[in-house]
């Protein structure tokens, strides 16, 4: 299953952070850090997928930001590689051309779409349509 | 109204901060005005201010204060506000939290709810944070929704139930005939969750799995659409129609066939296709065939799949993308076990993995590697290995040493390989090895007796140019020290001869004693080596006198008491001298014993006199023959039970730490002045009469006999040369503590002058570990 999802740009902020399983807010910002340091420094040549204590980190990396999707033994790799492409698929759909800005300044919206796609650690939803729907029904709730 | 918009002024405030101390000030001043916020009544504003709680939560300040607020907007009829409460309850609430269980009542009638959007925010919720309680109420809700009507509760619906399943087992029935009823669905994200809950079910209960194998056909059904099917707009990722799903269903597959024939027979077909007819250029292709191949390995195949599995790997390894070439070394990896000769025939590409830019896979080929390693492939997989031993990165290296070292006693074709591998080794990896290399290699050396030549004048050779390895320089200490002679000797079949006079060696001897970079252990080595060069070589030992003398004043307590006993060597026992630096004999394997990883000390025949003081012996071991060797008969036969480990509850009979001896061959405990006699270790290889004590006309000798198999009879034997006669004589002997003494009666006390009679005494020694 899927332990976190993480955004972060390349200062080392977090720009969006998700958890699937129980993490005290204490261990989550030495967490972060160490993760994010383990794949920010890695060169161009290394392949996405690192070990790390006694899971697996999977990540990718989008202009200034980084997407890290920590999980368990059992999950296949490179399904989770492609998981990541797709919900960055989505998102720019949704925000026509996504950035790193528009992550951050609408995180509920994002946090929204994330809880369409992933729930429990597990992946629920990949069609870029269905994802979207609730979310625009809301918009629409919210322009009326 | 959108409650991002005073989110988003907040969020430029916070990133126009310079410093994290400003950063500080702002979101402190924002929580105050929050907090006052949430004490005023019901206004427009909450959802707003519990939307930038949640950012201030995720930049990692305390928020604990809007769980209250999480409540009272959860319990709202405005959608807006019941998002941002549900979402605030899955960022700041979990089950441990007393809040949690408030929501519980709003969560059930939200399950009722007409609008299938707030349906969702309450499975999301209850998904994400439900505690057990929670889950037993809400259960029977879960599973109406299960049956519903709209695919997008559904798929909601039985992630849920993938949670309530794993928080209460006992559930699990209650979800098995919904579960497989969803397997009939069309909507892929409905099948993708039935699919997890299924897994889920199968993982926990047995009974339900075999239940489920019945539904292999189905999913071979679903499974083959998914690969035969035209281009789908809705689920197609780069060709492949929904990766995802065909990633789960292989999963499901893998756990039923799993040990059952019927079922695997079910799925070859299907998987053969699938791994025909998917297009692995991209990704998500790549994705499938992984699966499959780890399903294929799995499940009770026929041997032409489980070979084009491997195949397929064997591809996969050849690919120019390193994250393929990653994961296809982790499933040979896994595989290399079982079957071992398909993986054999793709052992060129995994070495020249080796050298991949990448850690992750430097380190997979490396493992790979080694498992590959056998007699046949020995020397050119010996020189790959040590080439990439000279580049490979430091967190590698220890590793890699050791892999060397096990393949190569396993299957080294000739002692001398053997012996240059190790060298190898240790020049360049020295300071990673292990500790028991040191005695290892040298009980290697002393077996390969022809080869001693040849590895003394390698090893000067290699302590002369670097001192900087100390495994490499103790054994080249140790060789020094032992085989002197033929390195003076200057000439050697199997190497270039080279001119080593006696103060070249002990210049090297000495350059070791002093550098800083040697270790205390190694100082010790060297100072040994030392001595025992004093019986090899002829005209320096005036030189080495003084060397020994030196140090005994060194401040290092070790290398202070070996100087000190060696003077006295020189000095008063000089007559021992050759016999106690003689040199060692051929050590068995066996009688390495418990080296207690300690270093330096191992495996090597420490020539360090013990004082009598300590009754305690040194660990010997069992040797193969039936030699009557005193120190066997006193030793502890502790092998069984100390398999390498530190001495711990052992160390009673077990002495000084790390000391050991072999069999014969100049262990020596000194006997001091006096009358006081220890049953020592003398240089017995055979049960005769020993002499352990010829002074001043005073000779006793000890002789052994074994008239049982667990005790031994030792009897001593005083006779006087001397001119005077001797009075008082007593025997005293102290044994370790689970060797059982018997001293019988003297025949007498005194020794007549000029050897008119004897005196002897019985000693009967019962080990009864034997």
């Amino acid at each position: 299953m899927i332990k976190f999802v993480l955004m972060v740009n390349r200062q080392g902020q977090t720009r969006l952070s998700r958890y699937y399983q129980p993490v005290e807010l204490g261990r989550r910002a030495a967490l972060e850090a160490d993760v994010v340091r383990g794949c920010l420094y890695r060169k161009k040549e290394e392949c996405s997928f690192v070990e790390y204590k006694d899971f697996k980190l999977v990540y990718r990396h989008y202009a200034s930001l980084y997407i890290v999707v920590g999980i368990t033994e059992s999950e296949n790799e490179l399904s989770v590689y492609e998981l990541i492409h797709n919900f960055v698929e989505v998102l720019d759909k949704y925000f026509s051309r996504v950035s790193e800005l528009d992550i951050m300044f609408n995180m509920d919206k994002v946090h929204i779409i994330l809880d369409e796609m992933i729930q429990n650690g597990h992946v629920v939803e990949t069609n870029h349509s269905r994802i979207l729907a609730p979310l625009s029904a809301l918009d629409t709730l919210a322009h009326s | 109204m959108s409650p991002s918009v005073r989110l988003q002024e907040m969020i430029r405030v916070i990133r126009s901060a310079r410093t994290q101390g400003e950063e500080r000030g702002v979101i402190q001043r924002e929580c105050a005005a929050i907090r006052a916020q949430f004490r005023q009544a019901d206004n427009g504003g909450r959802s707003h201010n519990l939307a930038k709680l949640l950012y201030v939560h995720m930049l990692g300040y305390p928020a604990h204060f809007g769980q209250m607020e999480c409540v009272r907007l959860i319990a709202s009829p405005r959608y807006n506000e019941k998002r941002v409460g549900y979402l605030g309850a899955m960022m700041l609430l979990d089950e441990n939290q007393d809040a949690s269980l408030l929501i519980t009542n709003s969560i059930k009638n939200d399950l009722a709810h007409s609008s299938q959007y707030v349906q969702s925010l309450a499975l999301c919720t209850l998904a994400c944070m439900g505690s057990a309680e929670m889950c037993r109420d809400l259960a029977s809700e879960i599973d109406r929704l299960l049956r519903a009507s709209s695919s997008y509760i559904k798929k909601k619906a039985t992630l849920c139930a993938v949670h309530i399943v794993r928080k209460v087992p006992e559930l699990g029935e209650l979800f098995t005939p919904a579960a497989r009823a969803l397997l009939a669905e069309k909507n892929h994200g409905v099948l993708h969750g039935a699919v997890i809950l299924i897994t889920e079910l199968c993982e926990r209960n047995a009974q339900t799995l075999v239940q489920f194998r019945e539904a292999v056909p189905e999913l071979v059904h679903i499974m083959r659409g998914l690969v035969t099917s035209g281009y789908s707009p809705e689920h197609t990722v780069a060709g492949i129609s929904d990766p995802f799903l065909q990633v789960r269903i292989l999963r499901l597959l893998r756990i039923l066939g799993r040990n059952n024939d019927t079922a695997s027979d079910a799925m070859n077909d299907l998987l053969a296709q699938v791994a025909t007819n998917t297009d692995s250029s991209k990704t998500a292709g790549s994705a499938v065939l992984y699966e499959t191949v780890l399903t294929v390995m799995d499940i009770k195949s026929e041997s032409g799949l489980r070979v084009l599995a491997v195949n397929i790997l064997g591809r996969f390894l050849l690919n120019n993308d390193r994250n393929i070439r990653y994961i296809s070394m982790t499933s040979l990896q896994k595989i290399v076990s079982t079957d071992h000769n398909a993986v054999q025939r793709h052992r060129g590409t995994i070495v020249d993995c080796l050298k991949d830019q990448d850690a992750s896979v430097k380190r997979r080929a490396l493992e790979l590697s080694l498992a590959l390693v056998s007699a046949i492939n020995i020397r050119s997989m010996m020189k790959e290995l040590l080439l990439f031993l000279s580049t490979c990165p430091p967190e590698l290296k220890s590793h890699a040493a050791s892999g060397i070292f096990n393949a190569a006693e396993r299957y080294s074709p000739s002692q001398r390989w053997h012996i240059d591998t190790i060298l190898h080794v240790l020049i360049t990896a020295g300071a990673d090895v292990r500790d028991e290399t040191v005695p290892n290699l040298i009980q290697l050396i002393t077996n390969a007796s022809q080869l001693h030549c040849y590895t003394v004048h390698k090893l000067y050779r290699a302590l002369v140019a670097d001192i900087s390895q100390q495994p490499l320089v103790q054994v080249a200490c140790w060789c020094i020290g032992e085989y002197g002679d033929s390195l003076l000797q200057g000439e050697c079949e199997e190497t270039e001869p080279i001119q080593v006079t006696e103060d070249d060696i002990l210049d090297a001897l000495e350059t070791v004693l002093q550098s800083h970079m040697s270790s205390p252990a190694t100082r010790g080595f060297a100072l040994t080596a030392t001595m025992k060069l004093s019986t090899r070589i002829t005209e320096n030992v005036d030189r080495i006198r003084s060397i020994v003398s030196i140090y005994g004043s060194c401040m290092d307590v070790e290398l202070q008491q070996r100087a000190v006993e060696y003077n006295a060597l020189f000095k008063k026992y000089d007559h021992m001298r050759a016999a106690v630096l003689e040199k060692m004999p051929v050590m068995d394997r066996s009688s390495m014993g418990p080296t207690n990883g300690e270093s330096g000390g191992g495996g090597v025949q420490e020539l360090e006199p013990t004082k009598p003081k300590q009754p305690e012996m040194m660990v010997a071991p069992q040797p193969a023959s039936q030699v009557c060797d005193l120190l066997d008969l006193l030793s502890d036969p502790d092998e069984p039970s100390l398999p390498g480990g530190p001495l711990g509850p052992g160390g009673g009979p077990l002495g000084p730490a790390g000391l050991m001896s072999g069999s014969a061959g100049g262990d020596l405990l000194y006997l001091l002045g006096g009358l006081e006699l220890t049953p020592t270790p003398t240089p017995a290889t055979a049960p005769a009469a020993v002499t352990v004590y010829d002074k001043s006309g005073v000779v006793l000798k000890l002789s052994c006999e074994r008239p049982l198999d667990a005790s031994q009879t030792i009897t001593l034997t005083a006779t006087n040369t001397s001119d005077h006669d001797i009075s008082s004589l007593t025997l005293q002997a102290a044994v370790p503590k689970n060797v059982q003494l018997q001293m019988k009666a003297p025949s007498g006390d005194s020794l007549p002058a000029r050897s008119s009679a004897v005196v002897t005494q019985t000693v009967l020694l019962n080990n009864p570990n034997k």
